[in-house]
């Protein structure tokens, strides 16, 4: 295994030296941005070969507004909230669900410990607190078809599910020529399939290459990139064809589609991306938390001076931000840079101190 | 004893039930069939020489588990705290808080364990406390002991001896405690084989000690946080660098792939039968074959090495050769999807 | 949004099944993997199994799969070790 690790870091740096100017690639998976981390990937890399941290995470695009929302809930005395474990420290203006200290909230590890929740107290209504990107979604597409199956009326879901290519985009049109490439997420891919990014490689001329999580996988999709960029083409391309099909999951795909419908939504740092999140359908409306608590919309106002934004596009270093270090810290932690424990801000702050 | 089979308040009142308590269940199960008097206050006879003294707290949920529960973790824990520091455990204190309508019985096994562990390290359980406080509080039981030891003449642990070159060896596997007690919380259920590491680790530690003397810079168990948490505290107390390899950590393949699962990194998992030592580097591959001797170092290893440094970090060399930082960890594992 | 471990499959029944990851046993659903048997590895995300993994080519691009063919042997080995005795 060592080898390969040496043949792609060598087929990296002979890569980057033919493109011979600074290369920025964008990894939009929280799981990549750990891994990398982890495993120690940027030790590996040379120089001018810069990993962006996207907005790749539940952690870091779930925006303030809907944790807010989800605090108003936990502070009610018949809900219960159910949510993974990485929304437990994810900010709101009103602090975090770990900040409320209250023993209606509970980490649990799958939409079926949610509902399992919700037939144990039927007298309380659980709050499922569903976010991720297309790999979380069947799970809360099909918790909400069984809650609906079986009658169970005190479940419902928040839904904060979000879409990675429509925010692929986004990064690229807006504002972007700082993206060389993107390392696509593998599990996302395996539920969309690696043809999805056709848009992004068609209309935007940047590879993408699916990678798995372990060390050798980003090493080798790393090496795929460079090699695609010092060859001057944008394509499509996987190392992890183990796992990922060009064309997904389709029974996935299609229990998604059933429940959910794009919509307008808020990310945190990059505001309203359009047909970036998913609600659940207008026939399931009495399994969407917003209906059943009469929520009209989940308010979306920014942090004053956050620049995660700029930062997350790889537009603007951390300390280049007035809140970095001052207002904005790993213990009291404004934007998604920082809110992520391997976010750019949270990552530049603790190996810079 | 009334035919209860549960804790009420009044068995910490201070009165008959209570004094029946501790006469008819707490006492028996210490000591070595000789009567035991557990007063609020014992006398202990002390041989010359420094006294170490250390107290801890035990709130494990569950309270039993694979590989021990909270009775065998308060007597381990406490023992261990006195061993690293090179003293040998004289007598424990017992404290315990019990919720009323905690079971009889459980707190029996508790006992039991408690009575049972203390043996085997060869110490005594010499006075305690019992106190009873309403249902909801204690999650059944919380225990404190507190510990008194006598400091070895060539036992001196502390950070300040430690200096570059010094080596950083483990007993064993890590993150086997603090993965068995997650794989069996309610809601994170699920079936593994995976057994806690509690244990006493006197013997270790004194084999070390008396071997090696002072070529044994610092010793300490690694339990909640993890080797993480306690390298880090090595690294800014002694102002150097750790550099940890991540190949040579020993970890059970099934505990890494549970914490795999939940997203945790074992470095940051608590560990209840693992002593972290820093050894002159001249002495380390003895240590290691030393341990290894014994039953609970089967898997001893050397993980890392000491450096100067301006600014004390713990690093970690990566498996794909990579370099990355070990950083002190926030304090609470959260499991994730992410 | 990706935490996904493979694991085999060694119990079915209906939209259910029990994965087996290096000696830890999952309940797990198998409703977005309907065509799922007895014996092949999957990938678990939350709860779910999101895909069956095509196990000549993990052998090829996977570092833990060489570490599952060797833990089940080595599982296999003790079985039979303790059927003998």
């Amino acid at each position: 295994m060592l080898e390969r690790i040496e043949q792609a870091r060598k087929a990296i740096h002979a890569a980057c030296e033919k493109v011979s100017r600074p290369i920025q690639v964008m990894e939009v998976c929280g799981t990549h941005t750990v891994s990398i981390f982890r495993h120690g990937i940027r030790s590996l890399l040379p120089q001018h070969l810069k990993l962006l941290s996207g907005p790749g995470c539940p952690v870091c695009v779930t925006d303030q507004g809907y944790i807010d929302v989800v605090l108003e809930l936990a502070q009610r005395d018949d809900t219960i909230i159910a949510t993974y474990g990485d929304m437990i420290r994810v900010p709101g203006k009103g602090g975090s669900l770990e900040s409320l200290h209250r023993s209606n909230i509970k980490v649990v590890l799958s939409t079926d410990d949610g509902l399992a929740l919700a037939k144990k107290h039927p007298d309380k209504i659980v709050v499922f607190v569903a976010v991720g990107f297309e790999t979380t979604t069947p799970p809360s597409a099909v918790v909400v078809a069984d809650a609906a199956r079986e009658g169970v009326e005190n479940f419902c879901i928040l839904s904060g599910h979000k879409l990675v290519v429509p925010a692929m985009k986004a990064l690229l049109g807006a504002k972007n020529d700082k993206i060389d490439a993107f390392l696509s997420p593998g599990h996302v891919s395996v539920i969309l399939g690696s043809d999805a990014y056709k848009p992004v490689v068609e209309e935007f001329k940047r590879p993408c290459v699916v990678a798995g999580f372990e060390g050798v996988q980003i090493m080798e999709g790393l090496a795929r990139i460079c090699e695609q960029l010092a060859d001057g083409r944008a394509e499509i391309d996987s190392v992890y064809g183990a796992a990922v099909t060009p064309e997904g999951n389709k029974v996935a795909w299609k229990i998604i589609t059933d429940m959910f419908e794009p919509c307008d939504g808020a990310w945190r740092g990059l505001g309203v991306i359009p047909g970036a999140t998913m609600k659940l359908k207008d026939e399931y409306k009495q399994f969407d938390a917003m209906h059943r608590f009469g929520i009209k919309e989940v308010p979306t106002e920014e942090p004053a001076g956050c620049q995660c934004g700029q930062i997350l596009c790889g537009l603007m270093d951390p300390p280049q931000c007035g809140l970095f270090g001052k207002k904005c810290t790993p213990d009291t932690p404004v934007g998604p840079c920082m809110v992520s424990t391997e976010g750019a801000c949270s990552a530049w702050y603790k190996y810079s101190s | 004893m009334e035919d209860n089979k549960k804790i009420m308040m009044a068995h910490g009142g201070g009165g008959r039930l209570m004094g029946e308590l501790i006469q008819k269940t707490i006492v028996p199960k210490f000591g070595d069939g000789q009567s035991v008097q557990l007063n609020d206050s014992a006398t202990v006879d002390v041989p010359a020489g420094k006294l170490c003294f250390t107290t801890d707290s035990f709130v494990v949920k569950p309270l039993f588990f694979n590989g021990g529960d909270i009775g065998k973790l308060a007597v381990a824990g406490t023992v261990n705290d006195l061993a690293v520091a090179g003293a040998k455990p004289l007598a424990l204190s017992l404290s315990l808080i019990l919720e009323e309508g905690l079971e009889l019985d459980v707190l029996e096994q508790v006992l039991e364990s408690i009575g049972n562990t203390a043996k085997a390290a060869n110490v005594n359980i010499v006075t305690g406390d019992t106190k009873v406080v309403e249902t909801g509080s204690a999650d059944g039981i919380y225990i404190n002991t507190s510990g008194v030891g006598v400091l070895a003449d060539h036992a001196v642990s502390s950070f300040d001896r430690i200096k570059p070159g010094d080596c950083v060896l483990v007993n064993g596997n890590i993150g086997d405690h603090g993965m068995t007690i997650m794989s069996q919380r309610e809601g994170l259920k699920f079936d593994t084989p995976l057994k806690s590491d509690c244990a006493c680790l006197h013997e270790l530690t004194e084999m070390l000690y008396a071997e090696f003397g002072d070529r044994v810079k610092f010793m300490r168990d690694p339990t909640r946080g993890g080797l993480a948490a306690t390298l880090n505290e090595v690294a800014q107390s002694a102002g150097v660098n750790v550099e940890l390899t991540e190949t040579s950590l020993p970890i059970n393949k099934t505990v890494q792939t549970a914490a795999d699962m939940l997203g945790f990194d074992l470095l940051n998992i608590a560990n209840e039968g693992k002593v972290l030592a820093v050894v002159s580097a001249d002495v380390a591959n003895k240590a290691i074959e030393l341990w290894k001797s014994h039953p609970l170092g089967q898997n001893a290893a050397m993980i890392g090495t000491v450096s100067e440094t301006d600014s004390p970090l713990v690093e970690l060399v990566t498996k794909i050769g990579g370099r990355r930082i070990v950083q002190t960890p926030y304090g609470r594992e959260l499991p994730r999807i992410c | 949004m990706c935490l996904a471990v493979p694991a085999r499959i060694i119990e079915k029944d209906g939209d259910k099944a029990v994965a087996d990851a290096m000696g830890n046993k999952w309940n797990i659903r198998i409703t977005l993997t309907p065509d799922i048997e007895v014996g092949d590895v999957v990938l678990i995300h939350a709860g779910y199994a999101i895909t069956k993994i095509d196990e000549e080519e993990a052998r090829k691009t996977w570092e833990l799969f060489e570490e599952i063919a060797h833990f089940e042997q080595e599982r296999l080995k003790a079985e039979q070790a303790g059927e003998e005795d």
